[in-house]
């Protein structure tokens, strides 16, 4: 039994070192060759306290993460270093051992609750599932244990929470469940590998705080892994930056955040700093006007939604996942033709259905997706992707439409060595990239951006976010730039529509719409957003407790 | 707006192209050959060989199929190699061109199949509604029936002909490239990339021929090689039950039956042409294994 809570404190109570990686080194293979992931890593971790890992992805952070309980992925091989648990080397412990340990004394809470409950049992089945297995305590007893750690997670109904099945409650709640599993053995140590990273800003608050306070009640040690400095700057005691398999440098959070040393962290620092002019609309290019739309005969999922595009600018759509940001694009294009309403572009009511529209309308209305990965054939080359809409829309070939690629390829600051390039060698960015370039082949007035830097690095989005603008500067094009990331919509929007629950709650200038008075629900998703200090989190569940936010939509 | 020094992705993105440039598809192709296993090899070898002896039959076989060269049923010898069949045919000679009529036929039919079976899978796959529920329900009917039983059936009302037996069993085989095909390209189907091409404007050859076929390719032809081996096995069935492949023609399902009263006496020149179908078969699925190994592990 290891059930020897720490008195709770002001604070966290830290103590000797739980955990210490020395010189730890990863490899990967690919091709049968083996290449370094992780090159030589410190990590120093005492009880009771909680060290943030943040990188871009490729940075070994996750890696380093599994390392920490002596695991390595398939396809991965620790090659060198140790790892000492409590004064246990866990790579020279054998398998049995490790597996001891990691079912009752490291646990781990993985990025998509979703993807690791086992949809066939019961959420309590699965919380007790490896203690009962470990004999660590009895069914009745880590049972009750359970509902203890639901209710101190705050899920809803913590006495029957259990009984459902994983597909019965929201992702956010599922989340916390996983982090209530983790917590029946009582474990000295937790990894949790980005946590919060698919869940939407308003629900995000809520698994924080949960997270947060459990640590803090338990004084566990927790390794938070994240690319999200401003979720790092609320949960840590300390912050890694990774970059490339290596350390760029280690400090207490306050510290960091005030002060970063080296140049990286800088412009980690920094990317949240971009912003526009906002400029005032013009001539509206896309109208949609009192459009309700429904998948088959069920629910609607827009219900009299107006929105308009001025010409040249950029409007920013933002709302948590299920708002209908999504679906308001599939009735633009004509995927889902609308139950009322009409979509009027360049003063021109356009036909509903895709099938029905010109291929001069198509032509001017691009889309751009949020994962590159599957906007691209992965069959296809560069060429055969920029050149096609190319071909199609503008009937050049051969030479002349290769000198177009070309050019196109400049546009988005690529060079013609990619030309032949298939889309499984090309990082995240640069694909986006390629999908930018299709729709630009087009010749397009409008580009409806769904969601497309939420899938990229801090540094990436920044790049791609700087070209979108600088296009939008050179060829006018408009944007309708769908989001859930308000420092995004900062970033790059005109004109901002808030949407829930398939309705439009605000729309206006930037300004206007991101200075107060809000209403409420504008105010719970702008409250929501992380910010860099680390008090923010503090504050903000203080000021809430103080007035509670009147819709209460974060429970999902 | 002014960190672009720190991000590689910025600037203007000189591609570093591997030394040579990009492999050419033959140089792929032999990269992945080399490291295949023995096994795969093995079925490799032996196909080669079985195509060699099929397309050069006529050079290689030391008599015509049809001609009676000797009395019945002679022993193995220096004349006959494997001696002879119940109406004097030499042995080898009927051994190596049923390797033409067998294999060929088979080939012709899987490919047929697959063409059948496969272009109306993508078309289901690709409109979905009321297209997709008559072509599935047209194909649940066929696959009702106990596949044997009704090319028996078919064969006995329309005669069996080489054309009807290529028919029929392609028509019969394509349904469950029709389901493979339909449920591979479903996966396909949802990617935005499809997406993209239908917002452009693309029409359905396209969209089936383009961005979908190369990407269910791998499955397709590891499906085709299992096909393959079914397709042949069930000739040499109805050959042997008399309804395949018609005499003189020589086939090895037939030459199996004419000949099968010999293994009572302890002659197993009948199984000779049973083991040419069975190494034939293994062979063909040694190759599938190694290839939907390949395909199901990461993309180069």
């Amino acid at each position: 039994m290891n059930n020897t809570v720490k008195p709770i404190g002001d604070g966290r109570t830290k103590g000797d070192v739980l955990l210490e990686i020395r010189n730890l080194q990863i490899e990967g293979e690919s091709d049968e060759i083996w290449r370094p992931i992780v090159k030589g890593v410190d990590l120093t971790l005492k009880r009771g306290e909680v060290l943030g890992l943040i990188g871009e992805s490729g940075a070994g952070k996750s890696t380093i993460g599994l390392a920490a309980m002596g695991y390595a992925r398939g396809g991965c091989r620790i090659s060198g270093g140790s790892v000492v648990f409590d004064g246990i080397d866990l790579l020279a412990a054998g398998d049995e051992a490790r597996r001891k340990l990691r079912g009752s004394r490291i646990a781990y809470v993985a990025q998509s609750a979703a993807a690791s409950f086992n949809p066939a049992h019961q959420l309590m089945a699965q919380t007790i599932e490896s203690v009962t297995r470990e004999g660590i305590k009895g069914k009745g007893e880590a049972e009750k244990d359970a509902v203890e750690l639901y209710r101190r997670l705050r899920l809803p109904n913590p006495e029957e929470i259990g009984f459902r099945y994983p597909h019965q409650v929201s992702g956010g709640q599922l989340q916390r469940a996983m982090t209530a599993m983790a917590m029946t053995c009582r474990p000295d140590l937790i990894i949790f590998d980005e946590p919060t990273t698919a869940l939407d800003v308003t629900t995000q608050v809520e698994v924080l705080a949960a997270i947060r306070d459990i640590v803090e009640q338990f004084s566990t040690a927790a390794i938070y892994i994240t690319h999200d400095l401003a979720v790092v700057a609320q949960m840590a005691d300390r912050i890694k930056v990774l970059r490339y398999g290596k350390q760029v440098e280690e400090a207490p959070t306050r510290e960091m955040l005030a002060s970063p040393r080296e140049d990286y962290t800088k412009s980690l620092w920094s990317v949240r700093k971009l912003g526009k002019q906002e400029q005032a609309g013009g001539e509206p290019i896309l109208e949609v006007r009192n459009v309700t739309a429904a998948y088959g005969n069920a629910v609607r999922v827009l219900s009299d939604v107006t929105v308009t595009v001025p010409r040249g600018r950029t409007v920013a759509v933002v709302g948590e996942s299920g708002s209908g940001k999504s679906t308001l694009a599939r009735v633009i294009t004509g995927l889902l033709p609308p139950l009322e309403g009409e979509i009027v572009f360049n003063g021109k009511t356009l036909p509903r259905a895709l099938k029905e529209r010109a291929q001069d309308t198509l032509r001017r209305i691009q889309m751009i997706y949020q994962m590159p990965d599957t906007a691209l054939n992965p069959r296809q080359t560069v060429y055969d992707v920029i050149g096609r809409p190319v071909e199609f829309y503008r009937g050049l070939t051969g030479a002349k439409k290769e000198a177009r690629v070309v050019e196109l390829l400049k546009l988005i600051e690529m060079d013609e060595g990619y030309i032949d390039r298939l889309p499984g060698e090309l990082s995240g960015g640069q694909k986006q990239r390629i999908c930018i370039a299709r729709a630009l082949a087009a010749e397009p007035e409008l580009i409806i951006c769904d969601e497309v830097t939420s899938a990229l690095d801090q540094i990436v989005q920044e790049g791609i976010l700087q070209l979108l603008m600088r296009l939008q500067r050179e060829l006018h094009v408009s944007y309708l730039f769908i989001t859930h990331d308000i420092a995004t919509v900062r970033a790059i929007s005109d004109e901002i529509v808030v949407m829930f629950q398939g309705r439009v709650v605000q729309q206006g200038p930037k300004t206007q719409v991101l200075s107060p008075p809000h209403p409420p629900y504008t105010e719970l998703l702008l409250s929501s957003v992380p910010e860099m200090d680390p008090d923010w989190l503090t504050n903000l569940l203080t000021r809430r407790k103080d007035q509670p936010v009147a819709m209460k939509a974060g429970d999902r | 707006m002014t960190e672009s020094a720190h991000s590689p992705e910025t600037a203007v993105m000189p591609a570093a192209r591997p030394s040579g440039g990009r492999r050419t598809r033959g140089e792929r192709i032999w990269r992945a050959l080399r490291k295949a296993p023995p096994s795969a090899w093995f079925g490799i070898v032996v196909i080669g060989i079985y195509l060699v002896v099929a397309i050069f039959a006529h050079w290689i076989a030391p008599y015509s199929e049809t001609a009676l060269v000797g009395g019945a049923y002679e022993p193995w010898g220096e004349q006959f190699l494997l001696g002879t069949d119940q109406l004097g045919r030499d042995m080898l000679s009927r051994l190596i061109y049923g390797a033409r009529n067998t294999v060929g036929i088979a080939f012709v039919t899987t490919l047929l199949s697959f063409a059948v079976g496969g272009v109306l899978g993508l078309i289901a796959a690709v409109s979905g509604g009321w297209i997709d529920q008559v072509l599935g329900r047209m194909i649940d009917v066929l696959m009702a029936i106990p596949q044997l039983i009704f090319a028996l059936v078919l064969l006995s009302i329309l005669g069996s002909s080489v054309v009807n037996l290529i028919l029929i069993i392609a028509l019969l085989d394509s349904t469950r490239v029709f389901r493979l095909s339909r449920s591979v390209s479903q996966g396909v189907v949802v990617m935005d990339y499809v997406e993209a091409a239908r917002l452009r404007g693309e029409k359905l050859p396209w969209i089936m021929g383009r961005e979908i076929l190369p990407n269910i390719m791998p499955p397709l032809v590891a499906e085709f090689g299992l096909r393959f081996c079914f397709v042949f096995l069930t000739i040499a069935a109805l050959s042997f039950l008399g309804l395949g492949i018609q005499p003189p023609t020589a086939d090895w399902g037939s030459m199996v039956r004419d000949n099968a009263a010999l293994i009572t006496y302890g002659d197993i020149t009948p199984l000779l042409p049973a083991g040419a179908i069975a190494l034939l078969t293994v062979s063909v699925n040694f190759v599938v294994d190694w290839f939907l190994h390949k395909a199901s592990g990461l993309r180069e």
